[in-house]
């Protein structure tokens, strides 16, 4: 987005002061003027100008907060009622002046430069834009205006009365020179450069910016861009939210999926095309069903390039229908379909080619075709995981879906727990609990949250002891098979007590009932798998054997509870 | 550059040389008007009928889907995409390990009703399409789907019986190593795949192949040469025990593998290190 030799952009940071505390006030109806804390996992995130004066600051724990100040009225942290509250100030904004980026709920950015034109100055602009803010009934805005984001934010912050501070153009690291060092936001860093002797900004700035960066990486040189008021932080203005979703009401409500499809056809052509209009392209959507009795079934969905009015019906079709075909009836008539845009991004950087993009858009076509027949999850890609037994190593993953949201979307629900908390041990160190591969985790939506036991990250995989040495079986059972492993003279083989075998196999049949029994040529083992002791629902116990039967065909064999199981082949 | 190689090598050698041109002339030319050749494993190439497999063609394979693997290394190395139909069991991992893409390979493990339909919409995109027939399938469905096949150029391998196929590959007999009666593990195979042209397209062909090898490799077993102008009776020396089988990887390993380089001429002409000593020979 910055690319460091980018000239500060002027910046224009209008900032609402304690907005957290002036929203929350707001809806909890009580006056700002009290002495209010905004609490955020037990530490004061904002705090109102009472609640200051008797000593509360941001970041002290409640308890502190309330011993120094005893009339101190504490309320959770609501982000979203925090945001919505701010929303008509960025509406107002927005309707003024083009390009409005939010920096926080309290805070917005924008490109000072038309409005500077417009209003015919840019202290004009401020004061128009503080008018509008007032009429709103937020009467202590404050503008800062300087060369590069960081700069404004600052000036917008210092301390003051002015409501209006404009650092001259070209003034910014002048400006900047004489603030705290604290100011960068970066504790690791502020700590070590104050420790350093180093106190201002422009100290920092006088630090030569190659050796910051060798010393400090990149993000001391990013704090050396901004200090040295340098910093191309541009302004990246926001999406106006109406382009992002569309809804469709049905009355009456529709009870069979072409029809629902049919109705949504029109809106998702709408939607798509507005979305062109504004020069954006939708990768990652929410669809949210809603029925006549009020349920709600929702699901993000995502497309590896982007969406078109086809794919967005698509996917409707899929979520409606799960695994059913087109022709069923629903189990409740849709009164509502709701499609959110999630995630939009610019279409210049998603144009085609001139000679098109070749050939892994004919697949994508192709492909996406499949999954129209077979529905979403019936067409997989496949990568390699971690775990013990080979169906675990096995991550598919539905065409167009990112690898991470499916940890626990794997198809292969054949064994029983999956491998997600054995992966979570080795990959994140937490025990997940995504096992047995659900693939209704993600038709709910769900998918991120079982992601985290999902594929590792880092290119080297980590080592797995105990499991399969090579070579790989050929053919892994998505269910293990029930077979049947007998001794000499027909006796069911064992384990003792002491982990051995009870007697040496000697016949195999590829069914439990024992109709196929054939002699052994070789086998080995047991070798014995204690997984997820630590979990008392999940854990198993169970011994693994690699036998070659009389045809040559060998397979990988386990020993659970007494009962013989075919967890692969080779074949 | 020929002709220099003409002038300059004896007479046995040019004739030699001669033969394996021809060879490749063959390869490149299909019987038929239309048909292509594929890249094929080395491993395979004189195994199959014309030497490669040929684009539009479908083959069969009984049982074995390391066959299966092996036939789809050769296409995937070369950048094209597979997609396997109705396959649940698939094992992804080993087919990594036999050289085929995973980043260019599409799944359709339970297709259901619309097998048909999901099969003929992948041979569309993907180049090689591996499936396995649901049950009975009628015969103008097996008529449609190898219409496709033909009309998009791509490569048809089934699991099971296919009427139209171009060869049939079966695994005749195989020898694991590395295991015992109650110690070590898997290690390897040597696998005796033979292939049964379409009818009326000579006898079947037949040759020793580790499949794959003690370091997942997959390649012919040297000192066996498969061509199989002279069959090999069905009553063979075969079966080697296990401890032999062992043995053997002990001290021919390091050089297999240093001529590894050379396994493709090593199947087609029979000019091959005397002193390479065979396991079941």
């Amino acid at each position: 987005m910055s690319s460091p030799a980018a000239a500060p952009m002027r910046t224009m940071v209008v900032w609402c002061p304690d907005w957290p505390v002036v929203a929350t006030a707001g809806f909890e109806g009580v006056s700002a003027e009290e002495s209010i804390a905004v609490i955020e996992k037990g530490l004061v995130l904002a705090c109102s100008e009472a609640a200051r004066a008797d000593g509360v600051r941001r970041g002290l724990r409640l308890r502190e907060a309330q011993a120094r100040s005893p009339r101190l009225r504490a309320f959770a942290y609501d982000p979203v009622r925090v945001d919505r509250a701010f929303e008509p100030l960025i509406t107002a904004l927005e309707a003024m002046s083009p390009n409005v980026q939010i920096v926080r709920s309290g805070s917005c950015a924008l490109r000072a430069r038309g409005a500077a034109r417009y209003y015919g100055g840019e202290h004009e602009a401020a004061l128009a834009f503080l008018e509008r803010f007032a009429e709103l009934g937020v009467t202590d805005a404050r503008v800062g205006v300087a060369d590069g984001m960081f700069a404004a934010e600052q000036a917008v912050r210092l301390p003051g009365v002015d409501l209006i501070r404009i650092v001259p153009e070209g003034g910014s690291p002048q400006f900047l020179a004489g603030l705290p060092v604290q100011l960068l936001d970066e504790d690791e860093l502020v700590t070590l450069l104050w420790r350093l002797g180093i106190r201002t900004l422009g100290d920092v700035a006088r630090l030569p910016a190659d050796d910051v960066r060798t010393r400090f990486g990149e993000a001391g040189a990013r704090a050396h861009a901004r200090a040295s008021g340098t910093d191309g932080a541009r302004v990246t203005p926001r999406i106006p939210p109406e382009v992002r979703e569309s809804l469709n009401d049905f009355e009456p409500p529709l009870d069979r999926i072409d029809q629902v499809t049919f109705g949504v056809r029109a809106a998702a052509e709408r939607f798509v095309d507005e979305l062109a209009g504004a020069r954006f392209v939708c990768t990652a959507l929410r669809i949210e069903l809603t029925s006549d009795r009020g349920e709600r079934r929702e699901r993000s969905w995502l497309h590896p390039r982007w969406f078109t009015a086809g794919d967005v019906v698509d996917r409707v079709r899929w979520q409606l229908q799960g695994g059913s075909t087109i022709e069923s009836t629903l189990s409740a008539p849709i009164s509502r379909v709701r499609i959110v845009a999630e995630t939009i991004d610019h279409s210049t950087r998603h144009e085609t080619g001139l000679w098109g993009s070749g050939s892994e858009e004919r697949i994508h076509h192709g492909l996406s075709r499949v999954q129209s027949i077979v529905g979403h999850e019936g067409v997989l890609t496949a990568s390699i995981g971690g775990g013990r037994s080979p169906r675990e190593r096995q991550l598919l993953v539905p065409w167009g879906d990112r690898l991470e949201e499916k940890g626990g979307a794997r198809s292969g629900g054949g064994a029983r727990g999956g491998g997600a908390g054995d992966r979570a041990r080795a990959g994140a160190g937490r025990v997940g609990r995504a096992g047995g591969g659900k693939i209704e985790a993600a038709r709910t939506g769900s998918g991120k949250a079982a992601g985290e036991a999902g594929a590792k990250k880092g290119d080297e995989p980590a080592p797995w002891p105990g499991s399969i040495p090579p070579p790989l079986p050929t053919t892994v059972f998505e269910r293990r098979q029930a077979v049947l492993v007998l001794a000499e003279g027909e006796h069911a083989v064992a384990i003792t007590e002491r982990g051995m075998l009870s007697a040496a196999p000697a016949f195999f049949s590829s069914d439990a009932a024992g109709r196929q029994l054939r002699a052994l040529e070789a086998w080995a083992g047991p070798w014995p798998v204690y997984e997820r002791w630590w979990d008392a629902a999940a854990r198993r116990r169970f011994d693994r054997f690699q036998v070659v039967d009389a045809d040559g065909v060998a397979w990988l064999l386990a020993l659970e509870n007494g009962s013989w199981w075919a967890e692969a082949r080779y074949d | 550059m020929t002709d220099a190689a003409l002038t300059s090598s004896s007479p046995a050698a040019v004739g030699e040389e001669i033969r394996a041109l021809q060879s490749r002339i063959q390869q490149m030319q299909a019987t038929k008007l239309d048909t292509r050749s594929v890249r094929t494993h080395p491993a395979l190439e004189g195994l199959l009928p014309g030497g490669s497999l040929r684009s539009g063609a479908a083959y069969s394979v009984e049982r074995s889907t390391a066959l299966v693997m092996a036939l789809m290394a050769g296409p995937s190395a070369d950048g094209v995409w597979c997609g396997v139909v109705g396959m649940p069991d698939f094992g992804v991992e080993a087919a990594s390990r036999f050289g085929i893409d995973l980043e260019r390979l599409a799944l359709v493990p339970h297709p259901g009703e619309e097998w048909l339909t999901a099969t003929a919409a992948l041979a569309d995109v993907v180049g090689v399409v591996v499936t396995r027939l649901p049950g009975r399938v009628p015969d103008a469905a097996v008529a449609r789907l190898q219409a496709r096949i033909r009309q998009r150029e791509a490569v048809l391998i089934v699991l099971g019986d296919w009427p139209q196929s171009e060869a049939t590959l079966r695994i005749i007999e195989s020898s694991w190593s590395g295991i015992g009666r109650g110690h070590g593990h898997l290690t390897g195979r040597q696998a005796m795949v033979s292939v049964t042209a379409r009818a009326g397209s000579g006898r079947p062909r037949r040759a020793r192949l580790w499949l794959p090898d003690g370091e997942e490799l997959f390649r012919p077993v040297l000192g066996q040469v498969g061509r199989a102008t002279a069959p090999v009776p069905a009553s063979a020396p075969v079966a080697p025990t296990p401890v032999e089988t062992t043995e053997f990887d002990g001290e021919g390993g390091p050089r297999v593998r240093r001529l590894r380089e050379s396994a493709r001429d090593s199947v087609v002409s029979p000019v091959t290190p005397a002193r390479m000593r065979g396991v079941a020979g």
